[in-house]
């Protein structure tokens, strides 16, 4: 019901330039985009804090679908906020997913149920866990019909579990990606991989549309994440070098 | 002088041996020996031939017997392989009492009033005992089931020794051995007194000179329960031949087995599956009947070539009858997922309840189950789909490399004896560990400057620092960084299973870091940090 009022409010303002107006338009439609997005009583799942920071609404919240591309330790830094907090998860079709690494970033093992290899069945898998598990992870083992990906939506937002997705998956709700990756405490012959910085491209609806950038420690040095303090935009500038999710290699 | 009730016992020498070899499929005519803690427990016909005795050491039976098959004793398969013979002597001959798996005692009146003597009702049975498959079954008749049980040992004895110093051996051919009323306390007398008293209280005896029951049943009374107390007087008791304890039939167990043979035999899961589906839930609903679930049930299955497959399953709560016929379908499937052919037809199935428990401990909440009920359920939709081992539940255990340290259970099983992870393991990684673990690791190259692949010598020297690395076959880019080699030798001693890598850690040119493992074939990637 707010959203059209906004639009109505949006549309009586003054506005005399025809160029300035189209700006104004398409604000206006990023407002709608956004209020639509974050859907009237959609609830907070419990999010780790350094991941909070990167997020459009400053959570993860139930019913949505985040694509988290290319990278384990960001799949496994969502996880650990609502396993940290009592909550069950699921993790469908990614066969090479780390459990020690899993446990050491904090997600609890004992709630933890992993589908190895859900095959040509994954999407009907990653349906019957949703049914039951509030967080669910899921690597598509195939193309998704738009139709049959909005049939899935309405079903995770009936049953308010989030639906993380490693790999594509059309119309959801935001996109993480690591855009580069700096690993520290590794020389020439010598030394041990200790920490990592990250730059996490954000993607999505509403007003993180135009693609934000965060820089992210992950993992750091205690094995934990952080944000690192600084804007997005300094990071943004920087000419990184961009990492790209090594699809290829996953086919083992 | 009061005498103990008229007896019958039933006796089935070597049982443990024969229900072994039942289940194993071995032939009970080989020298056979069941050890348990390393010491002969019960050994065949042929074994004890060759000079095994019970109480012997395995490797002393093994000198003595060359061919002797070792088998781990079993009590729970003694006691479930004699079943049938109690519930076959049940039929033709009520109140039995089971003393141990492979003897049975009975009270006499009944069934020698019903067979018209005790010779008749003693060869009633040991038709009924052939009839089940129990070869070389005895029968002895006394004064109280201890005196039948030792004239049932008496008749093979009997039988070889053409029946020479019994008192009264009925004449019966050699399989039963019956003594007249009365006289089982001179039946008893010659022998040993071990067979009444503990080990402690024989040794005692002995010193003070009486070796044989009826030198014990000599004692005064009153004397005897002086010095050894109440489990002295019972022994004495026993020794005279007027026991006290009578026969205690048991209360025969309600049936709860589900028993289906297939004619013609089913040769697709699917078939078998929905053939089974109604004796399934039969089977529950005669459980829940009588207020009971069941937490664990064993599927035995008989295929046409004579093979037999016999496996345990639990439930984490109580088996409806979906979940019993999807274990019939996960056991049939064996651990590949197959919906089609199985080897060999299916002509028999067989589903016993091995854990009941009574429904109060499984009632439902009033406002219906907890949460983690409802994720067991939906978890058990996927295992359905999928297979057993489809869904799995992780745990860390103990190793140095890292798919050894992932310990993967099937959802609904017990987590196994887990290896210490917390125990050092030398070589394995510290702090940080790599989110993807390859199942199958990934061919890669590691080239120097020169393009030649990087080289490891004898002593942990590098041949050239890495230059470039490349997955699988594609255009090798610049390392960044890398450090290396770490050792990891495990199992030097063992040739097999011997491992013998280094291990690397290289950060590719896009910023991606790897645990490379270098062994005698080549470069492989282990695990990767992404």
């Amino acid at each position: 019901m707010t959203a059209p009022r906004a639009a109505t409010d949006g549309a009586i303002a003054p506005d005399p330039a025809p160029a300035a107006r189209l700006e104004r338009v398409e604000e206006l439609q990023a407002r709608i985009r956004g209020m639509q997005a974050a859907r009237l009583d959609t609830r907070a799942v419990p999010t780790h804090p350094a991941l909070a920071s990167v997020l459009p609404g400053g959570a993860l919240r139930e019913g949505a679908i985040v694509q988290v591309e290319g990278s384990i330790t960001l799949l496994m830094a969502a996880l650990a906020g609502p396993s940290r907090s009592g909550r069950w998860v699921a993790v469908a079709g990614i066969p090479e997913f780390g459990v020690e690494a899993a446990a050491r970033f904090g997600v609890d093992l004992e709630r933890l149920v992993l589908v190895p290899d859900p095959g040509r069945q994954w999407l009907t898998v990653a349906a019957a866990l949703a049914d039951v598990i509030p967080v669910v992870a899921v690597r598509p083992a195939g193309r998704l019909a738009p139709a049959e990906a909005s049939r899935f939506a309405a079903r995770l937002r009936q049953r308010g579990a989030l639906l993380l997705v490693d790999g594509d998956w059309p119309g959801s709700d935001a996109r993480l990606e690591l855009e580069r990756s700096d690993w520290t405490g590794l020389g020439h012959g010598h030394g041990h991989l200790a920490e990592r910085e990250v730059v996490v491209r954000v993607t999505g609806r509403g007003e993180v549309g135009r693609g934000a950038r965060r820089r992210l420690r992950l993992p750091a040095g205690d094995l934990g994440f952080a944000a690192v303090d600084e804007t997005g935009a300094a990071a943004a500038s920087a000419p990184g070098i961009v990492h790209r999710p090594d699809f290829a290699a996953r086919a083992s | 002088m009061s005498t103990g009730v008229r007896t019958i016992v039933l006796w089935c020498p070597d049982w443990p041996v024969l229900a072994a070899c039942r289940e194993h499929g071995i032939d009970p005519a080989l020298p056979v020996a069941l050890t348990e803690k390393g010491i002969v427990h019960s050994c065949s016909p042929a074994a004890r031939r060759d000079g095994v005795t019970r109480g012997l050491r395995l490797r002393e039976a093994q000198y003595r017997s060359t061919a002797l098959a070792v088998l781990e004793y079993d009590a729970a398969l003694d006691h479930r392989a004699f079943e049938p013979v109690v519930k076959g002597v049940e039929a033709i001959v009520p109140g039995v009492q089971v003393l141990r798996p492979g003897a049975l005692a009975m009270r006499a009146r009944g069934p020698v009033r019903y067979y018209g003597g005790e010779d008749a009702a003693a060869r009633a049975l040991l038709e009924a005992a052939a009839g089940l498959g129990v070869a070389g079954a005895r029968v002895g008749i006394a004064d109280g089931p201890f005196a039948a049980e030792q004239a049932a040992r008496a008749a093979g004895a009997a039988r070889a020794a053409g029946a020479a110093g019994a008192a009264g051996a009925t004449g019966a051919p050699g399989a039963v051995f019956a003594v007249p009323p009365g006289e089982s306390a001179g039946f008893l007398a010659p022998l040993p007194v071990s067979l009444v008293t503990d080990a402690r209280t024989t040794t005692l005896l002995h010193r003070l000179g009486v070796r044989s029951l009826g030198e014990f049943a000599a004692l005064p009374d009153d004397d005897v329960r002086r010095r050894f107390g109440a489990a002295g007087a019972f022994a004495h008791d026993r020794a005279a031949g007027r026991e006290r304890s009578r026969v205690a039939p048991r209360t025969p167990p309600p049936d709860f087995e589900a028993l289906q043979h297939f004619e013609p035999p089913l040769d697709r899961i699917d078939q078998l599956a929905f053939a089974f589906r109604v004796r399934a839930e039969e089977f529950i609903e005669r459980m829940r009947a009588v207020r009971l679930v069941c937490t664990g049930i064993r599927v035995e299955l008989d295929d046409e070539r004579g093979g037999h497959s016999s496996r345990s399953w639990l439930h984490p709560h109580w088996f409806t009858p979906a979940d019993v016929v999807d274990r019939v379908r996960w056991q049939l499937q064996g651990s590949d997922t197959a919906d089609a052919g199985l080897e060999s037809a299916i002509v028999r199935l067989r589903i016993v309840p091995e854990r009941v428990d009574s429904t109060g401990n499984h009632e439902e909440g009033l406002w219906g189950g907890g949460r983690d009920e409802r994720v067991h359920h939906g978890l058990t939709r996927v295992q359905s789909m999928l297979g057993h081992e489809g869904v799995v539940t992780a745990a860390i255990g103990g190793g140095r490399m890292l798919a050894d340290r992932q310990v993967l259970v099937p959802w609904g099983d017990r987590a196994p004896e887990r290896v210490a992870a917390e125990a050092p393991w030398p070589g394995s990684l510290p702090a940080l560990a790599p989110a993807s673990v390859f199942r199958e690791r990934l061919p890669v190259a590691l080239v120097d400057a020169e393009a030649a692949s990087v080289a490891v010598d004898a002593r942990g020297a590098i041949s050239a620092p890495p230059a470039s690395f490349a997955v699988g076959g594609r255009h090798p880019a610049a390392v960044r960084a890398w450090a290396g080699p770490w050792p990891v030798v495990e199992r030097w001693w063992d040739a097999e299973r011997a491992r013998r890598v280094h291990r690397f850690q290289v950060v590719d040119h896009d910023g991606c870091a790897w645990l490379l493992v270098r062994d005698g074939e080549g470069w492989w990637a282990e695990a990767r940090y992404d």
